[in-house]
């Protein structure tokens, strides 16, 4: 503790930090959130009812940790994946055999990317039956949908990469839904698909959609969520 | 002295002869109700809330690695174009589309119905004219059962042609649930609470209850041909 009072006085503590310690009044308090570039997303008062979990079951926190988890674990994931064919499944194979914690960084992406579709869904209900996307937050409920599709958009591009047997014909049924749409239906698939059936370049073209395209689409718009919570008045 | 009428507030119901005057005068607000209006009650964001992130995000992660140690990710044989599995099922998130796939022709089940869907729930916050989100029978019972009830009976009609029992049974359950407070007079807390649902509370409830059933039945009663099995 001394010494972390030491470091706290030190020059280059101050020149990095720029809240003084001890963090005492509320003054200190609302420097702490004004003075962060991560934090000053928050207002520096909030109303006490509106963080109670009992209000919100904190869904749209989950489901942004659980995005953030899944950053961290796919970006360590592609440390060692190829987009090639028969690569791709021998890569698994190595996270599971050859790879150290290899199997933990897989399910844990897998599992986290299943949850945060359901925690999204129930977020958007929670929004819904607590009518908290009535005016003026009607904007962004709208881009709380289009997030929502951008979920499952990022979990179905993903679901085609280990190329197995249970992600190459799940990708299948999907994209001959493609096909059924009126006039466009037969080139927007073999532009997603790259070809006629998944092969090489399907794999390729769902990598970019899950680890470039998408992603950024989803930051942005989460971007966009956020501030408009502020701008729409604050949790409801 | 002035005349006695021109202290008369004229009333008439044609605004161009008589510009109606309304004066409102609300009754005083009662001091109870001045007590017990709920304060704004604010708190310091931080320790308050980045506490609670802090925690929320520690015990996400901790969950998830339990799940990840205990549980893992489904990998089968190498992709294998010349073998298909029988069912071939989409992610399970897809699979009420695709059972709806096989009850309705494609292009209904695969492009309209979906983007009709997206399409309500995007439209819902500029089409919710009921803002305060009275329950559905509060006003004109009569005439919502009409109305209500032919509208349901015309769906569940078209859902029969097409052997759409998966949809056609819970419509069937929410309808009946939807119905009860009409029906039933005697009130007790569940009663009050499914009479105070909305319209758009009740047309939600119905979605999400088809779009559940459909992943359920999807995901454990379909086996090889899309055929009928039971998960036990």
């Amino acid at each position: 503790m001394k010494i972390l009072n030491w470091l706290a006085q030190t020059k280059i503590w101050q020149s990095i930090f720029r809240t003084k310690l001890p963090i005492s009044t509320n003054l200190d308090k609302s420097l702490v959130i004004f003075n962060s570039l991560t934090l000053h997303i928050h207002p520096v008062k909030v109303r006490l009812r509106a963080i109670k979990f009992s209000y919100t079951f904190y869904l749209g926190m989950i489901s942004f940790f659980l995005f953030v988890l899944l950053i961290v674990t796919g970006i360590l994931l592609m440390l060692y994946y190829q987009p090639a064919i028969p690569h791709a499944y021998n890569n698994m194979k190595d996270l599971e055999f050859v790879v150290s914690n290899g199997s933990y960084l897989r399910n844990m992406h897998r599992w986290s990317a299943h949850l945060m579709v359901i925690t999204v869904f129930l977020h958007m209900l929670r929004v819904f039956y607590k009518g908290a996307y009535k005016p003026p937050r009607e904007f962004n409920w709208i881009i709380g949908i289009v997030l929502l599709i951008i979920t499952l958009l990022l979990s179905y591009t993903g679901y085609l990469l280990p190329y197995d047997q249970l992600s190459y014909w799940a990708v299948t049924v999907g994209t001959n839904i493609v096909q059924y749409i009126p006039i466009a239906g037969e080139k927007i698939r073999f532009l997603l698909l790259g070809g006629n059936e998944i092969g090489e370049y399907t794999l390729v073209r769902f990598y970019v959609l899950h680890c470039v395209i998408l992603p950024l689409f989803m930051v942005l718009l989460i971007a966009l969520h956020f501030w408009r919570i502020r701008k729409d008045g604050g949790l409801s | 002295m002035t005349k006695k009428e021109e202290f008369e507030i004229e009333i008439s119901s044609d605004s161009k002869a008589a510009i109606q005057r309304l004066a409102i005068v609300p009754k005083k607000t009662p001091v109870k109700y001045e007590q017990e209006k709920p304060e704004e009650n604010l708190v310091m964001t931080f320790p308050n809330l980045i506490i609670r992130e802090i925690i929320c995000f520690q015990i996400v992660v901790i969950v998830l690695s339990i799940i990840s140690l205990f549980f893992n990710a489904p990998l089968e044989e190498l992709a294998n174009p010349q073998n298909t599995p029988n069912p071939a099922k989409a992610p399970w998130y897809f699979l009420g589309l695709q059972e709806l796939l096989h009850t309705f022709p494609p292009v209904v089940a695969g492009v309209l119905m979906p983007l009709l869907v997206v399409i309500a729930l995007i439209i819902i916050p500029y089409f919710d004219i009921n803002i305060k989100r009275a329950g559905l029978w509060n006003k004109n019972p009569e005439k919502t059962l009409l109305v209500f009830s032919s509208v349901v009976f015309v769906f569940l009609i078209i859902m029969f042609l097409f052997d759409a029992f998966s949809i056609l049974v819970p419509t069937l359950l929410i309808y009946i649930l939807a119905v009860s407070p009409y029906l039933i007079k005697k009130r007790n807390a569940f009663i009050n609470n499914i009479a105070s649902l909305s319209l758009a509370g009740w047309i939600m409830t119905w979605f999400v209850s088809v779009t559940v059933i459909l992943i359920i039945i999807g995901t454990y009663f379909r086996g090889p041909g899309w055929s009928w099995v039971w998960p036990w």
